[in-house]
């Protein structure tokens, strides 16, 4: 194993993610491509903390980190998703355009 | 490194069907039309990085993975998709913008971008092996670590009750 071919393939996801982010209309399904970026953010992290052979595993452990915080920003998330559906019928995010003039 | 060199290793071709598994279920879940078929499409891609995860050693990450992605915010997703009543059916309401094609040049010149960056950083140099138990992770999560992990629970506790507050029905007064 060499440690360009995980670098290559989280880049690879991390790509795919952000079409995702930028294609999807539907906020749920861009919720979804975040978590396929955070994902590939993870496979560096840990990929990086394997090759540096870290005493302290930080690479891990921020890996973990990471799942936490992008936990947390789905329930977040998704209770706005939820409340803007409540609101305007719709989960479209090029619909919301409450904030532009 | 040539390819056949590369491929050689078992370990490698491992990789690559975990690989392929990861990008094509990541692919469908950027262009699916059916928002169910997306949520569980990302379980395969999420299972594959756990497989990567076990694969550099890293095995606490990859259990903690598969409880709390595909375990728990999976089936988040789930909900989400069933409140708000995403058209689960083909082609009731667009899931995508009609044009595609900034977004892809965006995505593939992000990619060019990196993997020239990383294989000019990184050509051949071997992955160490090894490795690391739970219980070292434990160890240095509650001893190096334990400041930033009492701040993680902090959020997750805000994280907790502001789900709360902002999915609730307000009361009619």
């Amino acid at each position: 194993m060499i440690v360009n071919q995980f670098l290559v393939l989280a880049a690879l996801l991390f790509s795919i993610g952000i079409y995702g982010v930028l294609v999807r209309r539907n906020a749920v399904l861009v919720l979804l491509s975040i978590e396929l970026m955070l994902t590939a953010v993870n496979i560096n992290l840990v990929a990086f903390g394997q090759y540096v052979q870290d005493a302290l595993l930080s690479g891990q452990v921020f890996a973990l980190f990471v799942i936490t915080v992008a936990a947390a920003e789905v329930g977040i998330g998704l209770a706005i998703v939820v409340l803007i559906f409540r609101n305007r019928s719709s989960a479209n995010v090029d619909e919301l355009d409450l904030l532009k003039w | 490194m040539e390819f056949t060199d590369w491929i050689a290793d078992a370990r490698n071709v491992v990789f690559l069907v975990i690989a392929v598994a990861m990008i094509g279920s990541a692919v469908m879940v950027v262009t699916s039309r059916n928002v169910i078929h997306a949520a569980l499409m990302l379980v395969v891609a999420l299972a594959g990085a756990a497989a990567l995860f076990l694969m550099l050693g890293a095995e606490f990450v990859a259990w903690t993975v598969v409880l709390v992605y595909i375990g728990a915010v999976i089936v988040l997703f789930l909900f989400g998709i069933m409140i708000t009543r995403a058209p689960t059916k083909t082609d009731s309401v667009r899931l995508d913008h009609k044009r595609r094609w900034p977004a892809a040049i965006v995505a593939l010149g992000t990619f060019a971008t990196m993997a020239t960056v990383t294989t000019m950083a990184f050509e051949d140099i071997p992955m160490p092996d090894g490795v690391s138990r739970t219980g070292d992770l434990g160890d240095v999560l509650f001893s190096r670590f334990v400041i930033p992990f009492e701040v993680v629970s902090f959020v997750l506790l805000a994280a907790l009750i502001g789900g709360i507050v902002l999915a609730r029905k307000d009361q009619e007064s």
